[in-house]
């Protein structure tokens, strides 16, 4: 007799494998992660239900006025373009961030005492400071021309923006690879060290290899992550997305019941890009563990 | 004491051109004080509420009842991959200009919930979907058969899970709820652009008066490693105090 699920849910326990054995007899094994949550069915219907919320006030706008939908539509060119802009600078900020962040990575790894403690702090304090303060540290304190070897180089704002996207990127991404690279066994240095390789080729050719794979998951995350904060770039002036859905809601008048559709399509756009990126980094997560 | 500070912060204006009015104009402080206060009252209100949302959305998503998991799954998908910010616009803007007004004390159209409260409203609901799934994780890593060993000892579904199944799950899913609550403190810097007047709206205020932003900025720096230091802090001694010995390393 089996006792009676605690979870309801999950009916296929471990005992469901051979019948008739009583559950307690079989090997203590820890239940495989399922899979966060699959589009199924009833997100469709959740989904048209937000849009459903978002269309509410069909008969409020009056004749001449479009129906939300309508507007969204209309519209949509032009707030895909701010959102390709905002895809371009999360991808730019990924770029720059990634690299210096496996400098300041390799930096906390480093022998010797001042480097290691000097890139822990820069670390700490750009994981710990809000995304949006960092933004407005870089908007307000990076001037907006520089004059380098006689040339003026104007840094546009959203040049500085990616800048400032960048900055939380390189400590996420100095955290992973120190994270990787700790989790490599202290035997491969070792055995490395015992064949001769030097430190530098030690950890370019033998450690670093090894954690790439490992460190590819949490990266994706940080990817999402910088990608769902580019639109804060709206808060400090810069023209993407949410700056363009701002300026079609007072083209289109200002009508109170617009602002769901548009943000709606907003988080839709969002949702469409981020979302893919999420189960694909869940799927490599399951695939690498190493259990 | 305070006179003392005060003295010492203008002198440094006077001497080394460090203008760090805050710290010698009451008016300044005043306003910074106000605004680390709504800052603490959104971390704290949204900790508790994200808090609650994630224990009752784990609990539905273990539940019998297929309609309720699929709208937990549903709420968790999407809140976990929009941006938080827009999620605080769509709230803010686009449901609160959906309900209806109410009519305050001195007669003025006010609207049901004002933006503090839509702040904290979309805030919890965003760091809830994280904490959904956190602690279904915990759930889940707890052993079959513990549950099973507890219910062989004649523990009832729900003792079960009170005695046994929660207090294990908690100590292992602790280590990433800390980190979501510690990234909640962050994200609430957010409702800054629905002009919530948290520590971030007075310090630009200030700065913006003062024209003294290479100042401020260190403030605001420090100020936020201060509070994330301190909720680390706290979450770090926590997970301390219900460490079992001999589980886990």
């Amino acid at each position: 007799m089996s006792a009676p699920d605690p979870h309801g849910r999950d009916a296929r326990g471990p005992g469901e494998a051979r019948p008739g054995a009583l559950p307690v007899l079989l090997p203590f094994a820890l239940r495989k992660d399922r899979p966060a949550a699959r589009l199924r069915p009833a997100h469709l219907w959740l989904l048209t239900g937000l849009a459903l919320v978002a269309v509410p006030a069909w008969a409020q706008g009056g004749a001449a006025a479009l129906s939300p939908l309508a507007v969204v539509i209309k519209w949509a060119p032009l707030l895909l373009t701010g959102f390709a802009f905002n895809v371009a600078i999360s991808l730019m900020a990924m770029a720059i961030g990634t690299v210096a962040g496996i400098g300041l990575g390799l930096a906390m790894l480093a022998e010797g005492r001042i480097l290691p403690r000097l890139a822990w702090c820069a670390t700490q304090v750009f994981r710990n400071v809000p995304w949006l303060v960092l933004l407005f540290f870089v908007m307000f304190l990076v001037p907006f021309q520089v004059t380098v070897f006689g040339i003026r180089v104007p840094l546009p704002d959203w040049v500085k923006a990616t800048f400032g996207f960048s900055l939380p990127v390189m400590a996420n991404v100095a955290e992973i690879v120190r994270g990787a690279v700790r989790s490599v066994p202290n035997t491969q240095w070792e055995a490395a060290e015992s064949l001769a390789f030097t430190r530098r080729q030690t950890l370019w050719r033998i450690i670093l290899p090894q954690c790439a794979k490992r460190m590819l998951p949490p990266w994706m995350n940080v990817y999402a992550l910088i990608a769902m904060a580019t639109v804060q770039a709206s808060i400090v002036g810069v023209t993407e997305m949410l700056t363009l859905t701002a300026q079609v809601h007072a083209a289109e008048g200002g009508r109170p019941e617009l602002f769901a559709p548009l943000y709606g399509f907003a988080l839709l756009c969002f949702f469409l890009y981020c979302y893919p990126i999420d189960r694909f980094t869940a799927a490599l997560e399951r695939r690498f563990e190493t259990r | 004491m305070i006179a003392t500070i005060q003295a010492w912060f203008q002198q440094l204006y006077e001497t080394a051109g460090f203008n760090f009015t805050v710290f010698y104009d009451p008016y300044d402080w005043d306003r910074y004080v106000a605004g680390l206060r709504m800052t603490l009252l959104l971390g704290i209100s949204t900790i508790l509420a994200s808090l609650v949302i994630g224990a009752v959305g784990a609990l539905l998503q273990s539940g019998p009842s297929r309609f309720l998991r699929a709208l937990v799954n549903g709420f968790v998908v999407v809140f976990r991959n929009t941006p938080p910010l827009v999620q605080i616009f769509f709230f803010y803007f686009g449901l609160g200009t959906l309900l209806p007004d109410i009519r305050s004390a001195d007669g003025l159209r006010a609207p049901i919930l004002n933006n503090v409260q839509w702040a904290i409203i979309s805030l919890s609901l965003f760091a809830g979907a994280f904490n959904v799934e956190i602690f279904r994780s915990g759930i889940e890593a707890v052993p079959r058969t513990t549950i099973e060993a507890a219910e062989a000892l004649g523990y009832t579904r729900f003792k079960a899970y009170r005695h046994v199944v929660l207090p294990l799950a908690l100590r292992v899913c602790l280590p990433a709820l800390n980190n979501n609550l510690i990234n909640l403190l962050k994200t609430t810097t957010l409702a800054y652009a629905i002009a919530v007047p948290e520590t971030l709206y007075a310090v630009k205020q200030i700065w913006s008066e003062s024209q003294n932003v290479l100042e401020m900025m260190l403030v605001l720096l420090a100020t936020y490693a201060v509070l994330v230091g301190v909720l680390v802090w706290i979450m770090h001694r926590w997970e301390r105090a219900l460490r079992i010995p001999g589980y886990g390393r």
